[in-house]
């Protein structure tokens, strides 16, 4: 390569990073940014900012570029995208080049794709809408620490979603009346509960004392009822020592699996978490508190298929994706396009669920999908639709505000779940019938009619915020 | 005034068996329809037994080997009743395996054992 000769001063973007004839390579990690320029900026020198500020790129040239081969390492905008009914906003395709990556490292990732280049003055919003992850990299990932196939065969869970709930009220209770309550919803019928994501190890109920009471609570049920059960034991805590600490000690109580929140609990440390889970035979839960603060804005932030793909690299055997049908926020397109992200080998580029692009998995585990929020008996047969059985259906108030109690309300939550798997093994239309397949088992399951009877008014029905950009 | 309590069922906790273990009994003909499910998804159908102090362990007895490559319903059905005939007092499942997956896509008692 022929020398270069240094000139200082501010060049267009443009210049360097905006690259329409470029071919993306296969180790090439792509992204795809929802753009909203200020007004009067041209699209490609706003697409060669996010691209240059998001990789090799600096305000101002600076004479040690010369050391290097900038061309090998920048990112490029290499495509740029009307967005359907929108006329402020556009698509900028950039490709980066994998060695800007350390190995296994979705911190490293973000802190590049998503770090100073938001702030950027000549933006209004940008959105990081899709990930491209090259099979090269997702192979120095570690990924869930057991997976799919593997929790079933631990668990001994076939040919259905999985059924849990998350133990109400959720602050408050102490740690032998939260142990009943935990015992009495699985020996009920549920498969698992849940720790709520705020119970960490608060005044009224310290995390060593929830661990032992919810341990016996696992092992009686199991016993009593022959099958297998679980609780997700919440280890998220204020530091990575603490968070170990309690990980060997769930592991110690005999729980077959845990819980972390990896947005406000950090990549870093469930990264590390999930490492510790594979080497030592627990299956991991993630929960994703803050999410909808990143995710939510149409304009701005991280779409969440984004952050599921992550989760998957970053390591979780269970992530919550939403309902479509319940209290929470989530369009059912887009749901299932990000629900294949975690699930799948190879999730195929899809513009009408929000997918970008191919995306290999490669032999990377699948995570179960979490269907929790709002929802009760009458919506399984559209949760079975929607999730399909590589899911777990997530209950709360749906089990435990039962009339009877929790172990009637977990056992008209199982009975419902089974009639819907087996009507659908039939081929019948399991949503559009729901009412008759629903009525048909409550006739052997007085826990299910009572169940039928205390929620046939309660509905969620607003419109969605972040919908799908079609035309 | 009476106890609220007084309407209140009591759930007693049931010793059950994983999938299909809290729906009644099926009859032949929904059994023989979950079979076809089974098959029809491309899974190869194969049968465990065990007595039912057992019933925890990964690992039941198989019935022969996996039924590869069955297509008849009838067949399926013959094997399974054999196998209850062989094993009165053992639980008697039915298996799908997903060789794609590697796992079982589907897996429910067909016939109970006497405790």
């Amino acid at each position: 390569m022929s020398a270069k000769k240094y000139d200082a001063g501010v060049k267009e973007y443009r210049d360097m990073y905006w690259t329409p004839d470029y071919v993306p390579l296969d180790t090439d990690l792509l992204a795809c940014f929802k753009v909203t320029g200020q007004p009067g900026v041209p699209r490609e020198e706003v697409a060669a900012a996010v691209a240059a500020e998001s990789s090799t790129g600096t305000w101002s040239t600076v004479w040690s570029e010369l050391l290097t081969d900038l061309e090998y390492y920048k990112g490029r905008a290499y495509r740029i995208e009307d967005v359907p009914g929108d006329n402020e906003s556009f698509y900028a395709f950039v490709a980066y080049p994998i060695d800007l990556f350390e190995e296994g490292s979705v911190v490293n990732v973000l802190t590049s794709l998503v770090g100073n280049v938001f702030g950027f003055k000549a933006l209004r919003h940008l959105r990081l809408e899709d990930i491209r992850f090259p099979i090269a990299y997702i192979k120095t990932c570690g990924g869930p620490p057991a997976g799919i196939q593997l929790e079933r065969d631990r668990l001994n869970k076939y040919g259905r979603p999985l059924l849990g709930a998350t133990i109400k009220p959720k602050l408050g209770l102490s740690a032998k009346n939260y142990g009943r309550a935990v015992y009495e919803c699985l020996r009920g019928g549920l498969d698992m509960t849940k720790d709520d994501e705020n119970v960490n190890s608060q005044p009224f109920m310290r995390w060593r004392d929830r661990f032992e009471f919810v341990g016996e609570a696992i092992q009686k049920a199991q016993a009593e009822t022959g099958e297998r059960k679980g609780h997700y034991l919440n280890v998220t805590a204020a530091t990575p020592e603490e968070m170990y600490k309690r990980a060997e000690f769930a592991k110690e109580v005999g729980s077959p699996i845990m819980m972390h929140d990896f947005i406000t609990g950090g990549f870093t440390a469930n990264t590390g978490l999930a490492n510790w889970c594979r080497e030592n035979g627990m299956l991991l839960h993630i929960h994703r508190a803050m999410h909808a603060v990143i995710d939510r804005h149409p304009k701005h932030g991280i779409h969440f298929r984004v952050l599921a793909k992550c989760l998957r690299l970053s390591g979780g055997d269970h992530l919550h994706t939403g309902t479509v049908v319940g209290k929470l926020e989530g369009d059912r397109a887009s749901t299932l396009g990000f629900v294949d992200q975690l699930r799948e080998s190879f999730v195929p580029e899809d513009r009408s669920r929000g997918v970008f692009f191919d995306q290999d998995w490669g032999s990377m585990p699948g995570v179960f999908a979490v269907a929790s929020g709002g929802i009760h008996v009458w919506h399984m047969p559209a949760l079975v639709t929607i999730f399909g059985d590589d899911s777990m259906l997530q209950f709360g108030g749906g089990t435990q505000g039962h009339p009877w109690g929790n172990a009637a309300g977990a056992a008209a939550n199982r009975v419902a779940l089974e009639a819907s798997v087996k009507a659908r093994n039939e081929g019948r239309e399991i949503e559009k019938e729901a009412r008759d397949i629903l009525g048909e088992a409550a006739r052997h399951s007085p826990e299910l009619a009572i169940a039928m009877e205390t929620w046939k008014e309660i509905k969620f029905e607003f419109e969605t915020v972040d919908k799908l950009d079609v035309k | 005034m009476p106890l609220q309590n007084s309407t209140m069922g009591d759930y007693q906790t049931k010793q059950t068996l994983e999938t299909f273990g809290f729906l009644p009994p099926m009859s032949q003909d929904e059994i023989y329809t979950q079979i076809a499910y089974i098959l029809a998804q491309g899974w190869t159908p194969a049968i465990e037994h065990v007595h039912p102090s057992q019933a925890m362990d990964d690992y039941w007895t198989m019935w022969k080997l996996p039924f590869f490559g069955a297509q008849e319903l009838g067949d399926v059905v013959a094997e399974l009743e054999a196998c209850h005939r062989a094993y009165p007092d053992h639980h008697v499942k039915l298996t799908g395996y997903d060789n794609y997956t590697q796992s079982q896509g589907s897996a429910f008692v067909v016939f109970q054992g006497r405790a």
